[in-house]
């Protein structure tokens, strides 16, 4: 178990103080200056170094991210965006950041600005977090009224930062599609290249990144990268927010080292599994968008990037969604399938018609209501779709039902026998789903 | 995608912002580049729909686009895009009720049937004007799971009872409290926890221990003394003749650590030449310092390979060409592309002077 000392988000239940003092006593605006004084480059060594991998679920380095912005700035002004964007079905972790410790977010963010040379940055928050946009507000203007950010603030690098916020569009999290939401538009993915760090909000250079990516990079200068670096698998490195969800008997979030195993994180921090260990059927990983990862698997696993991706799933935000003996899986997933078909974007015509198609076909097989070789079918539409949009909401819509026939298919299989069995007339029919 | 239509009539003629809300729109306007006005474009949207009832007429979309000067269309696109946007009048409390996987792992599938009861159906408005629901997709509090929002407030970790309470309080007028509905400090575990319990920190005595920031790149004029003291070398002055007349200043700043030497037969010495970046005059102070096998190099610590650059003057060239990796190949009888080169005599740099 981590330990106390090594937490970075030290308020992450909101038992003390979130405001100005209290962060400041728990470590938030130390040694910033020296900090923006070392300038870009050693700033992302340090984060590099340190091996942190985006929090937001793809896992790229952050500090090479960093990296890929212009090293002069020209006319065009270099904006930090923050992705506060959570909607993630079983992610609940930036929330936490943000009505919590803001002040370590707004930290981050300068730090990071200051290594990427912009001096603007909006932090866009989901619409539903209306409290916790009030409290980054909040944090916002205590930071203002003691000079730590704005113009000829005592930190030494001009910076501003705004808060903006969207309305309910999952869809948002998509870098792309964020930008396309701040300039006020209907959140519809950019095809890319372009990539933002060349043309970005307003056409000028962006690096669109996750509030805990942001929010864990000072106190990884503050304490060392070797300190970062030294939990977790290599490659897979520092702590990370869990956000423990379904059939576990305390679910919570935590903050947790990463590579730990599946059970000595649902062990230690949710009372274990509703039921007992025997009673858990399977596990989806790493948000609704990973494909799912059945119990014997997933016990003894690491809860880090590369097992999980090579159990065909992925550590995604780190938001675990446990589902015990008494799930109906098809029903599940069935359900993320219409998630998916309410969130496309309609712009590219594969997720637009096809997530609505899933999701027809998943709900017969929640009833039975289908044919056997529709699972064939339904799992070539899924490939079919995986890949050839313009962004990845299709992947993130075909993963689930992969997942699902790969580990479950008997249970489909099971399903349409039992609704079969007394209806001896049943024509085989295929329901071209409409 | 979701498919939503607003009426075009069912919100008359007119919309003003109230005047308590203006002072909020410029603060909103306040936050994008002039020419950006736009940006401002859900934000508004929303205050007007907070001004409007909870819901989005038509007149208010305009009243938007003429603020921002921007064509009716684009604000007619977001507003139908973005599914907080309501389209059609609500009750005074609004419930939106999470409906997505994490939510209906709890049971949230129960609670629907809790409005539907209590309330009607979907979108329907009590006759009070009380109340109406929705059931939306994943809220982002999956740890309180099941949740609804009602307005501007989250109310977590609900039954089915809990959450009938609840409506019937706001039927009634009376208070309700946000937040999770069992005993738990959001989102940490139910009955509480022994994470981030240590007193030491809160009370800022963290902050006092460190007073620079580990891994700063070396002062080069030196205003202060090196945060991390570095080993003296063990051995100061190196034996070999082009070394002695070293001055002494020079001596003591050699950082790191002096790797250790060996006596080595001349047949069991390795070709150091087939490591990249070692050349015959490097080959050679390596020997004079006892180094004489790839295996004596693969074995360096990060201290060795520091006394050793300074020893050649190569500061940092050792890390950079992977000295010791290579020798690592190497030592196990491998050959990296260079070392197959200098066997086939390929490399000018790497053959002994007089072959």
């Amino acid at each position: 178990m981590l330990q106390d000392k090594d937490r970075i988000f030290t308020n992450l239940y909101g038992r003390h103080d979130p405001g100005l003092e209290g962060a400041k006593a728990r470590g938030a605006w130390h040694l910033t200056r020296e900090m923006l004084a070392q300038g870009p480059d050693w700033i992302c060594d340090q984060i590099k170094a340190s091996g942190l991998r985006g929090r937001g679920g793809a896992g790229f380095p952050t500090g090479l991210k960093w990296t890929f912005m212009p090293k002069e700035v020209g006319e065009r002004p270099h904006y930090l965006v923050v992705n506060a964007d959570e909607s993630e079905p079983g992610t609940c972790k930036d929330r936490e950041i943000l009505r919590h410790d803001p002040h370590l977010l707004i930290e981050g963010c300068m730090v990071a600005s200051r290594a990427m040379r912009a001096h603007k940055c909006y932090v866009y928050l989901r619409g539903e977090y209306i409290a916790e946009r009030h409290a980054l507000e909040k944090a916002v203007k205590e930071a203002y009224e003691a000079k730590l950010i704005g113009e000829n603030n005592v930190n030494g690098w001009d910076f501003d930062l705004y808060v903006h916020h969207g309305a309910g569009a999952y869809i948002c999290g998509e870098e792309t599609a964020l930008l396309e939401s701040l300039e006020g538009k209907k959140g519809q993915p950019r095809l890319k290249p372009p990539f933002p760090a060349n043309a970005g909000l307003y056409g000028c250079p962006t690096t669109v990144n996750n509030v805990e990516s942001i929010a864990v990079a000072p106190t990884i200068l503050r304490r060392g990268a070797e300190w970062f670096a030294g939990f977790g698998a290599p490659n897979n490195t520092g702590t990370k927010l869990f956000c423990i969800s379904g059939h576990v008997n305390k679910p919570c979030n935590v903050e947790e080292e990463m590579s730990l195993t599946f059970r000595e994180l649902i062990d230690t921090h949710c009372g274990g599994i509703r039921g007992g260990w025997d009673n858990l059927k399977a596990v989806i990983p790493g948000g609704s968008s990973v494909r799912m990862v059945p119990a014997e698997q997933i016990i003894d696993a690491k809860m880090d990037f590369d097992t999980l991706r090579d159990l065909g799933s992925g550590l995604g935000t780190a938001a675990v969604i446990v589902m015990d003996k008494s799930t109906d899986l098809i029903k599940a997933i069935a359900r993320l399938s219409y998630f998916y078909k309410h969130e496309s974007c309609g712009q590219c015509t594969p997720c637009r018609e096809g997530t609505g198609w899933m999701w027809r076909v998943m709900e017969r097989m929640a009833t039975g209501e289908a044919e056997h070789k529709e699972i064939d079918m339904l799992l070539e539409v899924t490939k079919q779709i995986e890949g050839h949009t313009i962004c990845a909401l299709g992947d993130a819509a075909a993963w689930p039902i992969q997942g699902l026939i790969k580990h479950f298919r008997h249970e489909i299989e099971a399903r349409i026998d039992e609704y079969r069995a007394p209806r001896a007339l049943v024509q085989g029919h295929v329901v071209a789903a409409e | 995608m979701a498919l939503r239509r607003f009426d075009i009539e069912a919100g008359g003629d007119a919309f003003a912002f109230k005047a308590e809300t203006e002072p909020t729109i410029d603060f909103w306007l306040g936050k994008y580049p002039a020419a950006r006005k736009q940006s401002a474009v859900i934000p508004l949207l929303w205050l007007a729909q907070k001004d409007n009832d909870g819901w989005l007429s038509e007149p208010a979309m305009r009243e938007v686009a003429d603020r921002l000067e921007m064509p009716y269309i684009r604000v007619y696109e977001v507003a139908t895009f973005y599914t907080m946007f309501r389209l059609k009048p609500v009750g005074k409390h609004h419930i939106q009720l999470c409906g997505t996987t994490p939510c209906m792992l709890r049971g949230a599938n129960d609670l629907k049937q809790v409005c539907e009861s209590k309330i009607g159906k979907k979108f329907a408005v009590t006759d009070d004007g009380k109340l109406s629901w929705e059931e939306v997709e994943c809220l982002g509090a999956c740890a309180n799971a099941p949740m609804v929002q009602i307005n501007d407030d989250y109310f977590e970790d609900l039954t089915v009872d809990g959450l009938g309470e609840i409506i019937e309080k706001l039927r009634n007028g009376a208070d309700v409290t946000a937040g999770p509905q069992v005993d738990r400090i959001n989102s940490a575990p139910e009955g509480g926890t022994d994470v981030l319990t240590e007193a030491g920190l809160f009370d800022g005595s963290r902050n006092g221990a460190v007073t620079t920031l580990p891994n700063l790149p070396e002062p080069e004029p030196a205003p202060e003394p090196e945060p991390e003291a570095k080993a003296l070398p063990e051995e100061p002055a190196p034996t070999n003749t082009a070394r002695e007349e070293t001055t002494e200043e020079e001596v003591v700043a050699v950082a790191g650590e002096r790797p250790e030497a060996a006596e080595v037969a001349e047949a069991e010495r390795d070709n150091l030449k087939e490591i990249k970046g070692v050349g015959p005059v490097n080959e050679g102070q390596l020997n004079e310092l006892g180094i004489y096998t790839f295996a004596q190099i693969a074995a360096w610590t990060p201290a060795n390979v520091d006394w050793v650059e300074d020893f050649l003057s190569f500061p940092g060239r050792i890390a950079r060409e992977d000295w010791i990796g290579q020798a690592k190949v190497l030592a196990a009888g491998g050959e990296t592309e260079f070392s197959k080169r200098v066997e086939a005599g390929e490399v000018d740099s790497s053959k002994d002077e007089g072959e």
